[in-house]
């Protein structure tokens, strides 16, 4: 995907400190955030930070990959899933595909998740990596 | 709201069409269909497509595509849903002969996907996911519905084996299909032993790319009988959406977009699930097609998979889902799709389907959608 530091710099509290939002009236949690709550439609909407450590719900292990992803490949997919009902989608990273298993303790950790050539911009974000339980 | 009937259909055979261009694949189907109609002279052009702009580098379609088949002049737009957007071109069109706005439509879907390989193919789909917070990970479309998928399989004890079931009937239709770019027969075994693209997704779960385009032309009743002996009236219309993101999802296994559209497309046409007698759902993964005959109200929540690897859904039952192979198998332009599905279900109740044919069915359902089941649009015919 094409790069722009404007784009990856104004998802800065979402991308790198998993800011979620927060419905003040059903309480709901939302990842990526939204604007207004889709399940009760109120705007009072804070923002939080989610917890580092959630379970995972479901993975992908992703062999074929799009354009300027192959170096990556193949890539794991996770789905993680916090204590107060909120979803983050992710790279699982640090771990086997054979590993991995429902509801597994996994943490957050910074990486790099993409590079755009030798001199471009390089993109960090949100991993989760296995936790010894 | 007028009734509006389909008086006139078109197709192109899917696969890789390496000798025709987008315009000329798009004047195949499209000058069928006015031939189909007796001569129609549209007033209005309608393109379903999702790709055109980022893959081939092409927008202003509506008023590129008019021109190339002799309708300059002609109000065109191009209507984009991601996979679905032919099923919302479709809507479109019925829209604008329902309002009285022109009494004859011609509505037209078209995608051109093999001149590239496929990572580039595949970034150009991921499209349809969230950019910011999917894409951005290298999340590729296969991967994303692979989490629904083994979801599904855990959740519900669904066996890959019953999993399987789908794309081998799939096949076994599209075999009999001269549309369908995938016609060759599978086994279960070649199923579970295919490549992986996205652990648990094969290439065998994966509807396949290929360049396609179809058309109908829609008219209004009163203009309809002089188009058509056998013009097919859409019913009802209905358009649901989900969060495009699968993190956010109420519950990832109720497709909340799918069972939206139905409500309403059946609610409009007074038709209830039990009254399809034949559908075609939107399987571009195995996983796609058993949530939506979930979604559609066709099988319980749960246990599509089960029925289907039962024999349910198949060619004799009610009802008959996927005759023509589905997106698995007669395949799947992306927004041209859902223009294939309503010239299918049309052509049988024509009793003309060139495949598999239907026990004359009365009514019938196509379903298409966008994204992981982001944007659905239903869409029941009556003979």
């Amino acid at each position: 995907m094409r790069i722009s530091p404007a784009r990856i710099w104004r998802e800065r509290g979402t991308r790198y400190r998993l800011e979620a939002s927060r419905c003040r009236k059903c309480g709901r949690v939302y990842y990526p955030p939204k604007t207004v709550c889709p399940a009760c439609g109120s705007r009072d909407m804070e923002r939080i930070r989610l917890p580092e450590r959630g379970r995972l719900l479901t993975w992908a292990v992703e062999y074929t990959v799009p354009e300027g992803f192959r170096r990556y490949a193949p890539i794991i997919l996770g789905l993680v899933e916090f204590d107060n009902g909120a979803r983050v989608l992710a790279p699982i990273a640090d771990a086997r595909p054979e590993e991995l298993r429902r509801g597994m303790v996994v943490e957050a950790v910074l990486r790099r998740v993409y590079e755009d050539g030798n001199e471009g911009v390089i993109v960090y974000g949100v991993k989760f990596v296995p936790v010894e339980e | 709201m007028r009734k509006v009937f389909v008086v006139g259909v078109g197709m192109t055979r899917i696969g890789r069409h390496f000798d025709k261009d987008l315009k000329s694949l798009f004047a195949e189907a499209a000058l069928r269909a006015i031939d189909d109609a007796r001569g129609a002279s549209p007033q209005a052009l309608v393109v379903g497509n999702m790709l055109s702009s980022s893959l081939y580098q092409q927008d202003n379609l509506g008023a590129l595509l008019a021109d190339y088949i002799g309708l300059r002049g002609v109000g065109a737009l191009k209507v984009e849903a991601a996979c679905g957007s032919g099923g919302f071109a479709v809507a479109m069109g019925y829209t604008l002969v329902a309002a009285g706005l022109y009494d004859v439509v011609l509505v037209g879907g078209v995608e051109k996907m093999s001149d590239y390989p496929t990572p580039t193919v595949s970034a150009a789909l991921a499209q349809a996911a969230d950019a910011e917070y999917e894409v951005v990970y290298g999340a590729s479309f296969p991967a994303l519905n692979a989490l629904a998928m083994r979801l599904y399989m855990e959740s519900y004890g669904a066996s890959r084996e019953e999993m399987a079931a789908w794309p081998v009937r799939m096949h076994e239709y599209a075999y009999q299909n001269p549309y369908a770019q995938l016609r060759f027969r599978i086994t279960l075994d070649d199923v579970l032993k295919a490549p992986v693209v996205a652990d648990p997704i094969t290439l065998l779960d994966s509807a396949p790319i290929g360049d396609g385009a179809a058309a109908l032309v829609l008219a209004s009743e009163d203009v309809a009988r002089k188009l058509s002996d056998a013009p097919v009236e859409i019913a009802g219309v209905g358009l649901g959406s989900d969060s495009v993101d699968v993190s956010t999802r109420f519950d990832i296994l109720d497709p909340l977009s799918v069972r939206k559209a139905a409500e309403q497309a059946y609610r409009r046409a007074g038709v209830e699930p039990k009254d399809i007698e034949i559908a075609e759902v939107h399987d571009a993964f195995t996983i796609t097609g058993l949530l939506s005959l979930e979604g559609l109200g066709l099988a319980p929540r749960g246990e599509a998979a089960k029925l289907v690897a039962e024999g349910a859904f198949a060619k004799g039952d009610r009802p008959e889902v996927n005759l023509s192979g589905g997106l698995k198998a007669r395949g799947h332009p992306v927004g041209a799709t859902g223009v294939y599905q309503v010239a299918e279900i049309a052509l049988q109740m024509r009793g003309e389907f060139p495949g598999v044919k239907a026990s004359s069915p009365e009514v019938g359902l196509a379903q298409t959608t966008g994204g992981v089941l982001a944007s659905t649009s239903v869409i029941i015919l009556r003979r």
